[in-house]
């Protein structure tokens, strides 16, 4: 089991827990503002887009060859961001902090 | 336009897909105070349709529904959900809907996102018990599913080289499936992409064991001791354990027709999914409309139309000033291939060819010289600079965009003067 803390635009944080599947799916099915997954989570849309915080950034690790060449397409990427339907859940993740790009 | 006073007002949505789903979310974030209901013949909770071709096949007992939305954010957003419940006519002067359990429900704007049914064409000798299914809804998958059990050697045939078509191909033979692909015209995917694109996925098909026949026309099924028979118009047969129509779609129309709306080749919508209806909308797969960027008619079937048609819908509802004026992109898995597309390639007269590895290339379709569309397979970087260069609208080197040493960022043609600092951000 992961808690996995989400900061929204409006600045709330809210922390929800999963242990199967990606990030993203565990925000939609929480229903997390800003995080849409409309192609279902294989990398093809980049509304999934997070900043992870920097000191859980060697938990999540670094963006794959695609997933960077698709934040290109996203608004206000930096290194530490993520298409979070490419993060997997696991124990590894618990704890961390993402907050939803705008 | 005013702002719409809405809190006494109800909005009915027909159809709960990627479209209807969207749209209703949409409506609430742009500030609808009132009712807000979608209603669907599909029993399921709202899933995404893309994957069933995909993972939500080949994981047969494992493989769960990918919802839209999970459950308790409709109740959290207010939105009623009325599953599996048809709706059968709309009452445009009452502004009533009657459903298939003998209700009627009134509204003030309605939202049309009824989708696309698979066709299935009328092959001679075809009957209902026939293990020959068609691919929409999980619960087509789940009749795949069933057929296939445990026999995971049976011999599928797939008819129609599409991109549901080659999905499932590819999906079934990586189960184990022995797949043969019937395809009419003389190449596959001949609707949707150019020419080298067809071969590339051919030739992708084949090397993983997929057998394709073109230009064969299905004719005839008939029952044989072992399975069925599919007999074409040249005359071949194919034997089949299982079959799978993938030949297209037709517009889930018959609502609007019967309401009186304009129907030839889609439900037809202006600027902001409006229909000639003021009350009435249509996002989605039903719709045709006008596309500014590539100056004519259009009626998309993709999710990018769907989510895009549905923020537009619910801000012009909401008394905004909105006009639909998306680039189209679309993506397709097969294998460990990744096809996206952006733009709309039809009408080409020059195709440039990016190759940077026999797996990894673009193609960049030209039109007088101005780009239209960019098809990319596992070229990620393609896809984002076609979707740029889309968007600026900025003319093009076709001669830079094929060279491998330029880089993505530096297509742009330049006079000659400025040709030393070809360098441009766009």
């Amino acid at each position: 089991m992961a808690k996995i803390t989400f900061i929204t635009a409006d600045g709330s944080s809210r922390a929800v827990e999963g242990h199967t599947g990606s990030v993203m799916e565990l925000a939609v099915s929480h229903g997390i503002p800003g995080i849409d997954g409309d192609c279902g989570g294989v990398c093809s849309c980049a509304t999934c887009h997070v900043h992870v915080a920097p000191e859980d950034l060697d938990k999540t690790g670094q963006a794959s060859e695609i997933e960077k060449d698709m934040l290109e397409l996203a608004d206000g990427a930096d290194e530490f961001s993520r298409l979070c339907c490419q993060i997997s859940l696991s124990e590894d993740l618990d704890g961390i902090q993402l907050r939803v790009a705008k | 336009m005013e702002a719409l006073e809405t809190s006494k007002l109800t909005c009915v949505v027909v159809g709960a897909s990627h479209a209807g789903v969207n749209f209703a979310f949409a409506l609430r974030k742009e500030g609808w105070q009132g009712q807000l209901i979608l209603i669907d013949a599909d029993p399921d909770l709202p899933y995404h349709r893309p994957p069933l071709s995909k993972t939500y096949l080949s994981q047969m007992e494992e493989s769960s529904l990918s919802y839209l939305k999970a459950e308790e954010t409709y109740a959290r957003e207010n939105i009623q959900l009325n599953l599996g419940r048809r709706v059968l006519s709309i009452d445009r002067e009452a502004r009533t809907i009657q459903l298939d359990d003998g209700t009627e429900q009134a509204y003030d704007k309605l939202v049309l996102a009824t989708g696309a049914s698979a066709w299935v064409p009328e092959v001679a000798g075809l009957e209902a018990d026939m293990p020959v299914f068609s691919l929409r809804n999980a619960g087509d998958v789940r009749r795949i599913q069933v057929q296939i059990g445990k026999k995971t050697d049976q011999r599928a045939v797939i008819v129609g080289g599409g991109f549901i078509g080659l999905e499932l191909a590819a999906s079934l033979q990586n189960m184990g499936l022995r797949v043969t692909v019937l395809e009419r015209e003389e190449r596959v995917l001949s609707r949707v992409t150019a020419p080298d694109l067809s071969h590339y996925f051919q030739k992708l098909h084949q090397s993983n064991g997929v057998e394709i026949l073109l230009n064969q026309e299905l004719t005839r099924i008939q029952k044989t001791e072992t399975g069925l028979l599919l007999k074409t118009k040249d005359g071949r047969g194919v034997e089949a354990d299982l079959v799978v129509f993938g030949v297209g779609i037709r517009v889930n129309a018959q609502l609007a027709q019967q309401a009186g709306l304009d129907v030839s080749g889609g439900i037809a919508v202006d600027t902001s999914c409006r229909t000639e209806d003021d009350d009435i909308y249509a996002i989605g797969d039903c719709t045709l409309h006008f596309n500014r960027h590539y100056q004519r008619y259009l009626r998309l079937e993709s999710v990018q139309n769907a989510v895009d048609q549905a923020k537009v819908a619910a801000a012009a509802i909401l008394g905004k000033d909105v006009a639909y004026d998306a680039i189209p992109w679309f993506w397709s898995d097969q294998y460990d291939v990744k096809l996206q597309m952006v733009g709309l390639s039809q009408g080409f007269d020059r195709c440039v060819l990016r190759s940077e590895a026999e797996h990894s290339f673009s193609l960049w379709y030209f039109k007088a010289g101005q780009l239209l569309a960019v098809d990319a397979v596992n070229a990620a970087k393609a896809y984002v600079w076609g979707t740029k260069y889309l968007k600026s609208q900025a003319p093009l080197d076709p001669v830079k965009v094929g060279d491998l040493a330029v880089d993505y960022n530096s297509f742009l043609l330049l006079p000659e003067s400025q040709a030393n600092n070809s360098q441009i951000e766009v």
